[in-house]
């Protein structure tokens, strides 16, 4: 009976068998034809022909592994697993019977001992929930792309005709610069030639006053040096002037403080005249003794500040923002070269010389008149060139917008000028399709450039899915940053992720309804079709 | 003996002679006569004797005692090759000294060292191993502290030497080696051998044998700083599998704590640790994270209170808590030189305590020198105070050692015992192979590091640190893709095979570079798998001292610890021999066409083991590479049996195969292991028991049997196994038969024979099917 018994169970297995299509195990029903029972069998590499009994002997005959599709005897062999209710797959034969469980309907582990569930129908549910909630997606998605098409296409008319308007509008706008700056360069002559004229009456006034000033100071060193008060200066009573020293040995010789009076032993008020144009430049005052001479640098500083306006105006243009490390670094070279430069001597010296010669009288009526007109003309001339700028600018815009690659149907032309954001823990980061992305601490702090749009860049037969975003801010020690966009298929434009799997390489999942494929042109995603 | 000046002791029938002369004094080890190892030679032996103390060893267990240095040398008669002290980023054969720097053994973190330099790296085993064609000896100068060596060869070496060939002929080579160290005690053994093998036992007698690693450790490491999280753990998981490359453990660097606080993890990146495990586990792949020895000062977190509230931290010369800075700001350094210490530090680990953290969770314990930021020398300054009053200076060395030791306890403790543990660590000292892993930290992405990594690992090996290697690709910098597979190359035929880059390089899993890489990757790890899993574990049978009989052996040895007269190869960096049969000279040059490999031994036979080509030893070939197939450049030596394999066999041949169940104790406390030896001799080859003790059950079977060297072709194999009848006339196809009856019965350990007559012509031996083997 118990014989019996087992005997009914094997038929019984043996029916459930027969509803599959008998083959060798791991070999794929594409390939059944290959393995016919009583029949030699030659490797798929053509490579030998063996006795079918050598099939799945747990011995590999076959170079390419083709005989033992079932066991693991063969490095290099494959295992195919049903998988009915789910997809089938191969696995490699390492795989088979190793303790794990690697095909959903636990094929693979037939002598292992280890007990797997099949999960194959799970898995199939699961997959059937995903794809038909991606075609739903695709399907609206898709209908959304189609308006986004349609938009686009209806979007770039209307900028062609506005670059046909503001083109001509340009021409206008031409014209009338030059028709200004024509006005403006008329009024600016006699402008010229009045400014020049008060400039020049002021200059010569100053000249009489500090010819005055030279005068009296002269008189005063001359009493200051006459110390026997003769009437004379003697070249003793310049000695006592180490400063005047002619080769600044640091030895004022006689010959020397002679060779300074004219070669003579003293001089008169009137002969010291000649004298003073000669020492003026090194003379320091006995009761000033302390303040040192006007030196060179008062050029420098008068120069210093224009050129430190002109570097200022670099970063903003061209410099992206820098992160944290290097604001530090700036900030440490700017208060480096505060501590470099030379203490200021001169600012004192120039108020004194204000001072002493007064500002420049304003202009007389006349020149005011003109002055006005020319200042006049020059506010219309540059509104006018301002107004031209801008429209260039326009028009650039327009014809970069107008040839810009948003897709075989402009379908991403929605995109443009549009950002998109999304806050994690740390960081709000920040999309701008087709101009940069960027990151900012949600807390503070200045905000980060992950790199400016670079191009399309993804796979050949599907360029556009995927945008690559380069040169941003440089990391410290490393590369700039950059980001990598994958665009996937959804209803709303979003940012759904965004990482960093290597340093300062950002990967962002963005979905759009614009990389939708049409759900009719492919049916589904599997080109293995289903064993049931 | 007794003279007036000496009195000589003498042992092995008076072929060893100990001398120790009185004045001026000197110790002479002789052997037949002959003088080998002279101390104090060069009257250099000295210590400073401790301030304010009647006696020296009072003294000992006082605090803060004042200068304790100490010194002695050692002469070395006829010796021209010296090697070991590790670790320095040096060359296999230690240098002369005399004209720079000593060699320092000092623990230090030293971020991407400069190569072929003398200063200390992370960790110390103070053994000096000296050969000559007839001899190899060892000094071991067992002191943890701050510690010199001077080393002089005379002649000095015929590069910088300046002497008259003829006078140099004239003087017996020797070499002079000079200790130094800041504290201790004088205590040093010399080791005799005479033999490579001997002396490496001789040592393990000292300091221990490897450990046993589980089985899953020998395979290929995924590492990097960091996986982000756990989904990106998740991804790089199964882009092995896609790809089909096989890995078994991915690790997690410092980023997977919750701020560095080691036993914790990030509740935004790591939400669900053990589920992450469990996902690995269902692939039998294993996680490995980090646990350093710093702990965040942060009186809120119950594991820094415990151990502060426990007197677990070092402390300063005022007896507060020493702090100092690492990765998680201001830190406490754990006192693992202190027996309760490590006893609290083991528990840690216990799976109630270690939230998150599952049978398949082991660890990794680096910046263990210790790595103290804003330490001297980046590390704990020497006056900082241990257990016992014990000054750091005292056992600097040791540190990382103690806290290797805690962590493998802590892993054993928490399987009850059962199971293996495997724990890595970057610092080390002698007697730290009992303990597990070890890398040769933090290196760099260029063609120079890889050279480097093989005399290092080698020089390990010397010193009984036998699984160890260097981190695949280079930790810090990008390595470009050919120098990438190089190293995977090299890599795979060491012992511990690990890929690791650092935070601020870019992504280098092994399918990142287009499918050539890929493939060039899958080839190495696979040829990894091959070798390691089933090879090393017949390595690693010896560490554990299981079976008495087996010749002491390294994992990786250099050319001369099998070829102990051929003086070309005392030098050799870039080849080694794997085991005593496989000899490997992986491609370290960029762009290299060819390789140039020494077989060494003039009666020696080598098979390509990838073309089965023989060559005769004893001289240099020139082998063609592609990138592709660094198989080339293995070969294997006549005689020897590699199971699994290959088989290569002329008149004689065998080798050894053990197998355990691959991650318990229960080899060592229960006998589970199984021990073959393969032998083959007159056509017959033998598998048999080498063990009386093994009882281990598994269902292996012998797949194939390849033989090389075979003359005449075989016609008939006959495969006998015990109890069947008539041998004789069970030709091998009817033995398939049979063999299928019985499958699955053979898991005993009776033995089996398979006969081969080789009297035609037939390459290799048909087809033996799975030949149960137990």
């Amino acid at each position: 009976m118990v014989m019996f018994g087992h005997f009914v169970l094997l038929v019984l297995i043996g029916g459930a068998m027969s509803a599959e299509v008998q083959r060798p195990r791991g070999v794929p029903l594409s390939k059944r034809q290959f393995y016919e029972e009583d029949k030699p069998f030659t490797c798929l590499d053509g490579s030998r022909t063996i006795p079918f009994d050598r099939v799945n002997d747990d011995y590999c005959d076959c170079l390419d592994g083709s005989d033992e599709p079932g066991t693991a005897a063969c490095p290099n062999g494959n295992f195919h697993c049903t998988n009915a209710g789910f997809r089938p797959g191969f696995i490699p034969s390492s795989r088979v019977n190793d303790g794990i469980c690697d095909c959903c309907d636990t094929t693979d582990e037939y002598n292992s001992g280890v007990d797997c569930q099949n999960t194959c129908r799970e898995l199939g549910r699961k997959e059937k929930e995903e794809l038909q909630k991606m075609a739903e997606i695709a399907k609206e998605g898709f209908m959304f792309k189609k308006q986004l098409i349609h938009e686009a296409k209806q979007g770039l008319e209307d900028k062609k005709s506005k670059l046909g308007d503001v083109q001509n509008s340009k021409k206008d706008l031409e014209a009338k610069v030059e028709a200004l700056r024509t006005v403006k360069e008329t009024a600016e002559q006699p402008e010229k030639e009045a400014k020049e004229r008060h400039l020049k009456a002021w200059e010569e006034q100053k000249a009489v006053i500090r010819m005055e000033k030279d005068k009296a100071r002269m008189a005063d060193v001359f009493l200051e040096l006459d110390d026997d008060d003769d009437g004379f200066v003697s070249f003793t009573e310049l000695q006592s002037h180490s400063e005047l020293d002619p080769d600044s040995d640091a030895s004022f010789t006689e010959a020397e403080a002679q060779g300074l009076l004219g070669g003579v032993d003293k001089v008169d008020t009137v002969a010291f005249e000649t004298v003073w144009n000669n020492i003026k430049e090194k003379y320091a005052s006995e009761s000033t003794a302390d303040v040192p001479p006007p030196g060179e640098t008062t050029q420098e500083e008068t120069r210093d500040p224009s050129s430190d306006n002109d570097s200022e105006n670099y970063p903003d243009e061209d410099i992206p923002e820098e992160d944290d490390d290097e604001d530090m670094d700036e900030d440490d070279e700017d208060m480096d070269e505060g501590d470099y430069k030379p203490p200021s001597t001169s600012q004192t010296d120039d108020k004194k010389d204000d001072d002493e010669e007064g500002t420049m009288p304003p202009y007389d009526q006349e020149t005011q008149t003109l002055i006005d007109a020319a200042q006049k003309a020059r506010d219309e001339f540059n509104e006018a060139e301002k107004a031209l700028r801008e429209v260039e600018d326009q028009i650039r815009n327009l014809e970069k917008e107008i040839s810009f690659d948003f897709g075989p149907s402009s379908e991403f032309a929605y995109l443009y000028s549009q950002c998109y954001e999304l806050t994690t823990g740390e960081y709000v980061y920040r999309l701008c399709p087709f101009n940069k992305v960027s990151q900012k601490p949600k807390f503070g702090g200045s905000e980060t450039n992950l790199g400016t749009w670079g191009k399309w860049a993804g796979p050949e037969d599907n360029i556009y899915s995927v945008m690559k975003y380069e040169h941003g801010t440089g990391c410290w020690q490393g590369p700039n940053r950059s980001t990598t966009v994958k665009l996937t298929c959804g209803k709303e434009t979003v940012v759904t992720s965004t990482s960093e799997p290597s340093r300062c390489e950002y990967l962002m999942e963005f979905t759009s309804p614009a990389i939708c494929q049409d759900p009719s042109s492919s049916d589904s995603g599997h080109p293995d079709h289903e064993e049931l | 003996s007794k003279t007036k000046d000496s009195v000589t002791l003498s042992w092995s029938s008076g072929r060893y002679q100990v001398r120790v002369w009185h004045f001026p004094f000197r110790l002479e080890v002789l052997c037949d006569q002959e003088v080998i190892v002279t101390f104090n030679s060069k009257d250099k032996l000295w210590f400073e004797s401790l301030q304010n103390k009647p006696s020296y060893l009072s003294t000992l267990f006082l605090f803060f005692p004042g200068p304790s240095s100490l010194g002695a040398d050692f002469c070395l008669h006829g010796f021209q090759h010296v090697y070991g002290l590790p670790q320095h980023a040096d060359r296999l054969r230690l240098r002369d000294t005399s004209d720079g720097e000593p060699y320092r053994l000092y623990n230090l973190d030293v971020f991407a060292a400069d190569l072929y330099c003398r200063l200390g790296l992370y960790g110390s085993v103070p053994l000096i191993v000296g050969h000559k064609p007839d001899r190899t000896v060892g000094v071991f100068w067992l002191n943890a502290s701050d510690t010199f060596i001077n080393i002089q060869y005379s002649p000095s070496d015929p590069q910088g030497g300046e002497t008259p060939p003829v006078k140099k002929r004239r003087l017996r080579p020797q070499t002079d080696v000079h200790w130094l160290s800041e504290s201790g005690v004088i205590d040093c053994m010399i080791l005799l051998g005479p033999a490579p093998q001997q002396l490496f036992k001789q040592y393990a007698q000292l300091t221990g044998y490897q450990a046993m690693p589980p089985l899953f450790s020998l395979g290929y490491h995924q590492c990097r700083w960091n996986y982000n999280d756990e989904a990106d753990v998740k991804a790089v998981d199964a882009g092995f599998d896609r790809h089909k490359i096989p890995y078994d453990v991915i690790w997690l660097d410092i980023e997977h704590t919750d701020g560095k606080r080691y036993f914790t993890w990030d509740p935004a990146l790591f939400p669900k640790p053990a589920a992450l495990q469990q996902h690995l586990e269902k692939k039998k792949r294993k996680m490995i994270v980090i646990s350093d020895p710093h702990i965040k000062v942060d009186p809120d977190w119950p594991l820094y209170r415990e151990a502060r509230d426990g007197g677990h931290f070092v402390k300063d010369r005022e007896g507060q808590i020493f702090q100092g800075t690492c990765w998680p700001g201001e830190s406490s350094y754990l006192d693992f030189s202190c027996p309760e210490t490590r006893a609290w530090y083991s528990r840690c680990y216990s799976f109630d305590k270690y939230k998150g953290s599952t049978p398949s969770l082991f660890v990794w314990n680096d910046m263990n020198e210790p790595s103290v930021f804003n330490g001297p020398e980046q590390t704990m300054p020497k006056d900082a105070v241990h257990h016992g009053g014990w000054e750091h200076r005292e056992l600097h060395n040791l540190y990382g050692f103690y806290q290797h030791m805690a962590t493998a306890d802590g892993l054993t403790s928490r399987s009850g015992g059962s199971e293996r543990p495997f724990v890595l660590t970057r610092s080390f000292f002698a007697g730290s192979q009992r303990l597990g892993a070890i890398w040769t930290g933090d290196n760099v992405a260029t063609w120079e590091y890889l050279k480097i990594s093989l005399p290092m690992v080698l020089t390990l090996n010397l010193t009984g640190i036998a699984f160890c290697g260097a981190d695949v690709g280079g930790f810090v910098k990008d390595p470009d893709p050919e120098l990438l597979v190089r190293w995977y190359q090299a890599g795979a035929l060491l012992p511990f095979f690990r890929g690791h880059s650092a935070n601020d390089t870019k992504r280098r899993e092994p399918w990142l570079f287009g499918e050539e890489v890929t493939a060039a990757i899958r080839t190495a790890i696979h040829a990894n798998m091959a070798l390691w899993i089933i090879f090393t574990g017949i390595r690693f049978i010896i560490c554990a001292n299981l079976h008495k009989n087996v010749k002491h052996s390294l994992s990786c040895r250099p050319l001369w610890v099998e070829f102990p007269e051929e003086e070309s190869a005392f030098t050799e960096d870039n080849q080694y021999m794997i085991g005593e049969a496989l000899l490997a000279c992986p491609v370290t040059e960029q762009g290299a066409q060819t390789v140039k490999v020494l077989l060494p031994g003039s009666d020696e036979i080598w098979y390509d083991i990838s073309s089965a080509k023989a060559y005769k030893g004893g001289k240099s070939l020139s082998l063609p590479v592609n990138l592709d197939t660094f198989a080339s450049i293995l070969v294997f030596r006549r005689g020897t049996f590699l199971p699994v394999l290959l088989l290569n066999v002329q008149a004689s041949a065998d080798g050894e195969l053990y197998l355990d169940d691959g991650h318990s104790f229960e080899y060592r406390d229960k006998k589970a292991f199984s021990l073959r030896r393969f032998s083959m001799a007159s056509g017959r080859l033998l598998c048999r028991s080498a063990s009386e003790e093994g009882r281990f059950d598994c269902d292996n079977v012998v797949q194939s049997v390849s033989i090389m060297g075979v003359k005449s072709k075989p016609t008939t194999v006959n495969v006998h196994v015990p109890g069947e009848d008539d041998p004789e006339m069970s030709t091998f196809n009817s033995y398939r038969k049979k063999f299928e009856c019985f499958k699955g019965r053979f898991v005993s350990f009776t033995a089996h024979r398979i006969i081969i007559h080789d009297e035609t012509k037939q390459i290799t031996m048909s087809k033996p099917n799975k030949v149960p083997l137990f």
